[in-house]
């Protein structure tokens, strides 16, 4: 077999490799820090700005900008190559925060029937349930990136205590607004899902509202404090359509 | 009034697809649409019609049909039985359906996915740019018996045509290319990749498809703590339990799970065709490889309007012989 396209994942970042036929992907890390995820950001925002030809569609994950693009029409050598320009123009791991931004406030319950895996997920990071709740509410996370669903939310970067992988097994279904963990991050899930991640808070937030005037709700870049609330007080805040949460433009 | 399409019936997977809506990753929204591309094709050139209309997507069983008004339709993807108010119809291939006929779809014989395409296309309301119904997401719902589904203007055009299809209903060899976390796995777990014959598991949906193979699963070096990455339709993820799942057009737009390859955008109908029990093996070409088959592919959608063939019909099944034109052609003469 051949293996030609993927063997340029050399150690050295950043790297540009390929997506399936008609993706390229250009990655600031192996793993997930502040400056690889600002530095993915400004890049899609300028790569936007340069609008190489035969490209049709960008996005960021955590540490990458991700870009579409026509290959009957654009040959990979060549919009590779105005990648590695666009690159070496400036130094992207310093690159600012995306103006604009929000601070939220998201109310979330900890724990219980409604989020049954904090237990387990506090006894992996080698906390009590206390110190658990304290460490993910105390100080905001950060939206690294939007994916996997709709407008769901990665935040982070949790304190490294959460280092922990995802569970072997799927969840069958958590509901949406549900906060799940892993590796240091927590997603928000916008609908029901099946997940690897483990269960540790329970929402009313709905990150995507299609009959919405605004349909997504959070950008790459915004803050999110999580406030614990009880059961009681989240279930009455269930016919509120932004689940309580409030938002404020950061200076 | 407006033209619609009555549901009397329906198999519960029934949707309203068209070719998605692209541009949305950055949002985390995949582009959905049609499982089968190419069927979408096929019958749009078997109507004469842009492939950008809607359709009515069949996962598995169809359904019993009226049409308010004359219509035309075409029937492609996974063969299923058709018949049109009780007279057996051919698949691959365009028919009349007259105003208040009924329209009978059974189960797939093959395949996973068939489809009705009307001329006009279907008009249900769309949302950022696409009407096709993204379950995943929460976007639209299956289509239901009572529906009425409102129909686009017909530029008209002629019925009774057949298309040749290639056969993508049984399974077989897959193209795939290396991708970005080819290398997360050693070398001899991808050549055992390439080795394996798959059987599709009942476990498939317009998500992707579950692969499951006698003998050991599959792993990686990185394990349960690989950071989430972008997802595209294509995509080969093992899963936590080591088994591969080909991600289709309805697939989330990250994940955490390795991908192993992907496959071609072209082979992509193959697999999302391959009804549980088919078998799948995988083969890698090279990314040169792999654009020159992109082209080819293009080349035969584009090509397919050339390939119709007139529908032969049997005359002692034509229940309604008389009420054909049997000689075109001839007229009264008061018209020319």
């Amino acid at each position: 077999m051949t293996r030609t396209a993927a063997q340029d994942t050399g150690a050295r970042w950043p790297a540009i490799r390929t997506v399936g036929v008609d993706g390229l992907l250009v990655s600031f890390g192996a793993e997930l820090s502040e400056p690889a995820n600002r530095a993915a950001l400004a890049f899609r925002a300028a790569l936007d700005r340069a609008a190489p030809e035969g490209v049709e569609e960008s996005s960021t994950s955590l540490v990458s900008t991700y870009l579409r693009f026509d290959p009957l029409h654009r040959d990979h050598a060549g919009l590779r190559a105005d990648l590695q320009r666009l690159l070496d123009s400036a130094d992207w791991y310093a690159a600012d925060l995306p103006a604009g931004r929000r601070a939220w406030r998201i109310p979330t319950v900890f724990g219980t029937d409604l989020a049954p895996q904090l237990d387990e997920a506090a006894a992996a990071a080698g906390l009590t349930r206390e110190a658990a709740i304290a460490s993910l509410s105390d100080s905001p996370v950060r939206v690294q990136t939007i994916g996997f669903a709709p407008g769901q939310p990665y935040l982070g970067q949790l304190d490294g205590a959460w280092n922990i992988p995802r569970q072997s097994g799927l969840t069958e279904r958590v509901p949406a607004g549900a906060l799940c963990l892993a590796i240091r991050q927590l997603v928000l899930f916008p609908v029901p899902t099946p997940t690897g991640w483990r269960h540790v808070g329970q929402t009313a937030f709905r990150p995507f509202r299609p009959e919405a005037e605004r349909p997504f709700l959070l950008r790459p870049g915004d803050e999110v404090r999580l406030d614990p609330v009880s059961p009681e007080r989240l279930d009455a805040l269930r016919d509120d359509p932004e689940g309580g949460a409030t938002s404020e433009t950061l200076p | 009034m407006r033209r619609e399409l009555i549901v009397h019936q329906a198999g519960p997977g029934v949707t309203v697809q068209d070719l998605g809506r692209p541009g949305y990753l950055s949002v985390g929204l995949s582009p959905g649409g049609a499982a089968d591309r190419l069927a979408l094709a096929e019958g749009a050139a078997l109507l004469g019609q842009p492939d950008s209309l809607a359709a009515l997507e069949m996962a598995g069983m169809g359904g019993a049909f009226e049409a308010t008004d004359d219509l035309r339709i075409a029937l492609t993807g996974a063969p299923m039985r058709a018949a049109i108010d009780g007279e057996p119809v051919a698949w691959n291939a365009s028919h009349a359906l007259p105003a208040g006929a009924r329209l009978s779809i059974g189960g797939a014989q093959a395949g996973s996915y068939g489809y009705l395409h009307i001329g006009g296309g279907i008009e249900t309301r769309a949302w950022l740019g696409s009407r096709s119904a993204h379950l995943a997401a929460g976007l639209g719902a299956p289509v239901a018996a009572g529906q009425r589904l409102p129909l686009g203007a017909d530029a008209g055009g002629p019925v009774e045509r057949l298309m040749p299809v290639q056969p993508r209903f049984q399974g077989g060899e897959v193209r795939v290319v290396p991708s970005l976390q080819t290398d997360f796995f050693p070398e001899d777990e991808i050549a055992r990749f390439e080795a394996t014959p798959f059987q599709t598991d009942t476990r498939a949906s317009r998500r992707g498809v579950r692969l499951v193979a006698e003998g050991e699963t599959f792993h990686s070096e990185v394990g349960l703590s690989v950071l989430s990455e972008i997802v595209v339709p294509g995509d080969i993820q093992i899963t936590g339990d080591g088994t591969p799942f080909v991600l289709l057009h309805e697939c989330q737009t990250t994940g955490g799970y390795p991908r192993i390859a992907a496959v071609l955008p072209s082979d992509l109908p193959k697999v999302a065709q391959a009804a549980p029990g088919t078998t799948l093996r995988f083969r890698f070409v090279t990314l040169d490889e792999a654009v020159e088959a992109e082209r080819r592919a293009e080349a035969y959608r584009k090509g397919l309007r050339g390939s119709l063939q007139p529908l032969i019909r049997d005359p002692a099944r034509i229940r309604n012989l008389l009420a054909y034109q049997l000689i075109s052609g001839v007229t009264a003469g008061r018209d020319i």
